[in-house]
């Protein structure tokens, strides 16, 4: 390509402006006339078909059209909503604060799984690992007293599943899908179990040390006061390892090893990497940021465990990861999106609860669009789910 | 297994409360009975009581055999996949669109045209299928068209099923009727005529229906397809080898669609005879915490993929599950709630255990060193 950061750069405006179409008819702004949001979204739309025709920028003209339909929509019946009723729904701050809140444990969790994936070893367990988190954190933290130790008893216990994990599907070459469906068979029957066993029907402890806030009371209450301000510790945890995670991934020899186990493990192998060294490490440490994911559940965003408590967010992690391509920005961007969208989904309560029921399903919908190739195709690493045998 | 029963009370004891549970001692109780002939007032000679329809026994037995029921379509809709090489795991959204069909039909259906009562369960039975073979449909499709990997597309479909089903039925949502105040919110009750019947033991408490040999035949047929039609020896070839299948001139992409459209099929059929046999109706709890579809992975990997296997493994497995039920257990050895995740944990050790086949050569190889290091020859 002749200007590679022109053409991007142009998809990008368009699916600001499809955004706009939205943002015109919400507050702030909040104008009553269904013309402007209509008049946006039909520009997003077009510049994100031009892009797709004219330059071939498959994948971000789509996601401007798509976009310019969503912002389109969204303005057209926020313009047909009352005020005051939009007023409760749409407060930016706190939006954007539960988006990063609900983002968090799918971060971790999706991270976790792109380096399993990147290491060529599907995790469908991510979710067991997870449930298996939230457990341990809540009973390191009932034992120990202490929120720290909770956490690292989590991480441990998602370490030990991602360990399970890697001994069916590296050494003994067992279908990693089915493996990963035993892991969460498991986790749900132990975590249930033990909870049970230990806790009986009085359910969690109600003095639980939990994972603190990190204040910062300077950010003042603008925008950034509400959204930042008032933060749990382990969201800026998952902040700072997206950017860790795309440094050792794509700027250091590991991540280069990683990569290479994924994508020709044999050629990797030839070259002296021992590929089921570095598959092991890259699914232990799947289940370990997994566990993390699930602490934050357990005793971050709440105090308490409950039976299956993960609800499929693991799967939804693992949609992240494949509508984010296996990559940490867009992996976390599509966290932040469904984050975003369960947000939505709990304030617009306000409208309907059935509505909001409805909403939920999006993400779902979202990541099947993206897995048919209707916005470009997601290309997995080659040797992702084989099974690789020494020769 | 053992470690996990081991810590709740003698094992043996144990067993015998699963065992229990599951009213297999049903069958302990042999003697000179008569059973009635179907279509016919004659009674030949039965070993077992069947005219015993509320005793403890009979009672777990027939929840037994009715999860069976559930539990054999849902691991042939596994198992059918599997042999093209796909991995269906959407069998809970398969199995719930087609409960969700079912009701939609039994419920809606007779305020347009007054259909006889066998009609309207044929009816509803073949749109129940059809809707669990669409949504299969559509991830065989994205499989074969584009790519998309199956275990993805199905895992959406099921929490779009989740959750568009939620929506249809819970407080507030479009189907939901308006019950009782603090009752689970579910759809309108399939009328009488629909009803599959029953014919051992009480309707109104869930005994055991005529989809028992529906499921039974279901068996029968999935054998014949996969070993007696060209359909099930492009699915087999396909699932042995794709590319040696596409070169041998069988249409990949339209495999891969109609094994999950059949398995969806399955699933599908399954949904339509819980709600046409004993629910009478979906209610929001099914929706969003069955796992039927799950367990059906189970019973298809443990039976090996074969009829016989399947019908054997979803008796294991509903006799495990209804064994282990809080309501069926003596508490005295199980405490109330443990159960249910004790037959999770066997599951998930079934599913670890039956996927590595190379564990078995492993220890095979320990075997024979351990042999050869003994004596050296």
């Amino acid at each position: 390509m002749a200007i590679p950061w022109g053409s991007r750069g142009l998809g990008f405006a368009a699916i600001a402006v499809g955004v706009c179409a939205a943002l015109v008819a919400l507050p702030p702004v909040g104008t009553r006339s269904p013309a402007l949001p209509i008049a946006f979204g039909l520009l997003a739309i077009a510049l994100g078909l031009t892009f797709w025709l004219v330059r071939g920028e498959r994948r971000i003209g789509g996601y401007a059209i798509a976009a310019g339909i969503v912002g389109l929509l969204i303005g057209y019946f926020a313009t047909r909503s009352s005020t005051t009723k939009l007023d409760t729904v749409v407060v930016w701050g706190a939006l954007f604060a539960a988006m990063l809140r609900y983002a968090t444990p799918l971060a971790f969790a999706a991270i976790g799984g792109l380096f399993s994936e990147r290491s060529g070893v599907v995790n469908i367990g991510l979710e067991g690992m997870m449930l298996m988190g939230a457990f341990f954190a809540v009973w390191g933290s009932d034992v120990t007293g202490s929120w720290a130790l909770g956490v690292l008893i989590a991480l441990a216990a998602g370490g030990l599943t991602g360990l399970l994990h890697a001994v069916f599907s590296i050494s003994l070459r067992s279908d990693q899908i089915v493996g990963g469906t035993a892991i969460n068979f498991l986790a749900l029957g132990i975590t249930s179990y033990l909870f049970f066993k230990l806790y009986g029907s009085q359910g969690s402890p109600s003095d639980l040390s939990t994972i603190p806030d990190v204040h910062l009371s300077f950010l003042g209450h603008g925008l950034i006061g509400d959204v930042f301000g008032k933060l749990n510790l382990m969201i800026w945890v998952a902040i700072a390892l997206v950017f860790v995670t795309w440094i050792v991934v794509f700027k250091t020899p590991i991540g280069l090893r990683i990569r290479a186990c994924g994508e020709h493990p044999r050629a990797a192998d030839t070259v002296g990497i021992d590929v089921y060294a570095v598959r092991y490490g890259a699914v232990i440490l799947s289940g370990i940021l997994a566990g993390a994911g699930g602490a934050f559940l357990s005793i971050g965003l709440g105090s308490a465990f409950t039976e299956n408590m993960t609800a499929g967010r693991g799967f939804i992690a693992l949609a992240a990861l494949i509508f984010g391509g296996w990559r940490p920005f867009g992996t976390a961007a599509a966290c932040l999106l469904f984050g975003f969208s369960s947000a939505l989904g709990v304030n617009l309560q306000a409208y309907s609860t059935s509505i909001s029921t409805l909403f939920t399903a999006l993400p779902y919908l979202l990541t099947l669009v993206a897995v048919a190739g209707v916005i470009g195709r997601t290309i997995p690493p080659a040797a992702d789910g084989i099974p690789y045998k020494k020769q | 297994m053992l470690l996990t029963t081991g810590s709740v009370g003698d094992t043996l004891k144990t067993y015998r409360a699963i065992f229990r549970g599951a009213g297999l001692d049903w069958f302990f109780d042999v003697g000179s009975h008569s059973i009635g002939l179907p279509f016919s007032d004659g009674r030949i000679w039965f070993p077992w009581n069947t005219d015993d329809i509320t005793s403890q026994a009979a009672s777990n037995l027939q929840q037994t055999l009715l999860l069976w029921t559930a539990l054999v379509l849902t691991g042939l809709a596994v198992a059918f996949a599997f042999r093209c090489g796909l991995f269906n795991i959407g069998g809970n959204g398969q199995y719930l669109s087609g409960a969700i069909a079912a009701v939609l039909i039994s419920t809606e259906l007779p305020k347009v045209v007054n259909l006889p009562g066998l009609l309207l369960i044929v009816v509803s039975i073949l749109g129940a299928m059809l809707a669990g073979a669409a949504l299969a449909g559509l991830a065989g499709l994205l499989k074969g068209t584009v790519g998309a990997h199956e275990v993805i597309t199905t895992i959406m479909l099921n929490w779009i099923v989740v959750w568009v089903g939620s929506y249809l039925f819970n407080v507030g949502g479009p189907l939901q009727t308006s019950g009782g105040a603090g009752a689970v919110p579910s759809s309108a009750d399939v009328p009488d005529k629909a009803h599959l019947h029953t014919f051992w033991g009480d309707p109104l408490l869930q005994g055991l229906h005529i989809g028992f040999f529906i499921s039974s035949a279901a068996l029968v047929v999935y054998s014949l397809v996969l070993n007696r039609t060209t359909l099930g020896y492009e699915v087999r070839a396909v699932g042995h080898n794709p590319e040696a299948a596409r070169y041998g001139g069988i249409n990949v992409p339209r495999n891969y669609f109609l094994a999950m459209a059949i398995a969806g099929l399955f699933a599908g059929l399954a949904g339509s005879l819980d709600i046409l046999g004993w629910q009478y109706r979906v209610d929001i709890t099914t929706i969003q915490g069955t796992n039927i579809g799950f367990i059906g992975i189970a019973v298809a990997l443990l039976g090996r993929n074969t009829a016989v296997g399947v019908g054997l493994s979803a008796l294991l497995f509903a006799a495990l599950q209804t064994g282990t039920a809080s309501r069926n257990l003596d508490p005295t050895i199980f405490a109330p709630g443990v159960g249910g995740s004790l037959a999770v944990i066997i599951q998930g050790l079934v599913v670890l255990f039956v996927g590595a086949d190379v564990l078995i050569l492993v220890m095979l190889g320990w075997l024979r060193r351990g042999r050869s290091r003994r004596a050296p020859a």
